[in-house]
């Protein structure tokens, strides 16, 4: 299980790019947070998701 | 008449105690746009006494910005820079300020932001957001970033908050109001999250910042 924004999901083996476009967030809006760490969007197809893994996305919406 | 330096110190002491002073006023601290976010936090960090701000905007100040930021009548057509400047060094006339009206982009932010401590994301668009939390968080690891997401309309005040995302960035607001979305952004409520910003550059400073 890997937990995205503290929800067990069954996502293991996907990478966060796989992951995201099974979801609704618009990948130029947000941040993730993989195990403490940003990583970068150009990294999102290379980062496989782990058993114990913890992700979180952050969203940014406009306004300043 | 302004108080000179020495009596300008020692009355922020006074209130602040030594060290805190020291703390705050050696620091540099970078405020990324100068809008409702911007210039608000600026004017609460020159309050506390922060050392040196640096401050980026490329726009002029204009009639529709002066129902939520910190510009005055006669300054509309200025850039937000040197207005802002000029306010903050009527409020602190020892702080330094240094200005840049560059658009921070992927390709400069690095050099840009080198010199500050901690960077305030104060940008009003989402994309633009993103992108400095990822350049400042993934290229720039020894900075903390203070970013904000969802502060527009007239929702409850109470909504706002300060959340700690990584040891390293803070994000207020209530992560979801879009200024899209709505009535657009009201001065109290900018205030109140531009207000989290400033006070948790403050806290980062006075390294006093629980869990």
């Amino acid at each position: 299980m890997v937990k995205v924004n503290g929800e067990p999901l069954d996502i293991a083996g996907k990478s966060i790019a796989e992951y995201l476009a099974t979801t609704g967030y618009d990948t130029k809006r947000i941040a993730t947070e993989l195990n403490g760490d940003i990583v970068p969007k150009v990294a999102y197809a290379d980062t496989v998701l782990k058993d114990g893994d913890s992700i979180e996305i952050v969203s940014f919406v406009g306004g300043g | 008449m302004i108080p000179t330096k020495e009596v300008w110190n020692n009355a922020l002491a006074e209130r602040h105690g030594k060290e805190l002073c020291q703390a705050f006023a050696s620091a540099a601290v970078a405020v990324c746009g100068l809008g409702g976010l911007g210039s608000n936090i600026a004017i609460a960090l020159a309050r506390a006494g922060v050392g040196k701000l640096i401050l980026f905007d490329f726009d002029r100040v204009e009639i529709t910005n002066l129902h939520r930021q910190q510009y005055k009548a006669d300054q509309i057509g200025m850039y937000k820079t040197e207005a802002l400047a000029a306010n903050l060094r009527e409020i602190a006339p020892y702080i330094e300020v240094e200005t840049y009206t560059e658009r921070i982009a992927e390709d400069n932010a690095v050099t840009l932001l080198g010199g500050a401590d901690i960077v305030c994301e104060a940008f009003d668009g989402a994309e633009a957001k993103a992108m400095l939390a990822e350049i400042i968080l993934t290229e720039m690891r020894d900075k903390y970033l203070v970013a904000a997401s969802g502060m527009a309309g007239l929702y409850d005040a109470n909504r706002i908050k300060t959340r700690k995302v990584t040891s390293k960035f803070y994000l207020c607001g209530d992560e979801e109001s879009d200024v899209a979305a709505g009535i657009g952004l009201i001065s109290s409520r900018v205030m109140l999250c531009a207000a989290h910003q400033a006070h948790t550059v403050l806290r980062i400073l006075a390294n006093n910042f629980e869990e």
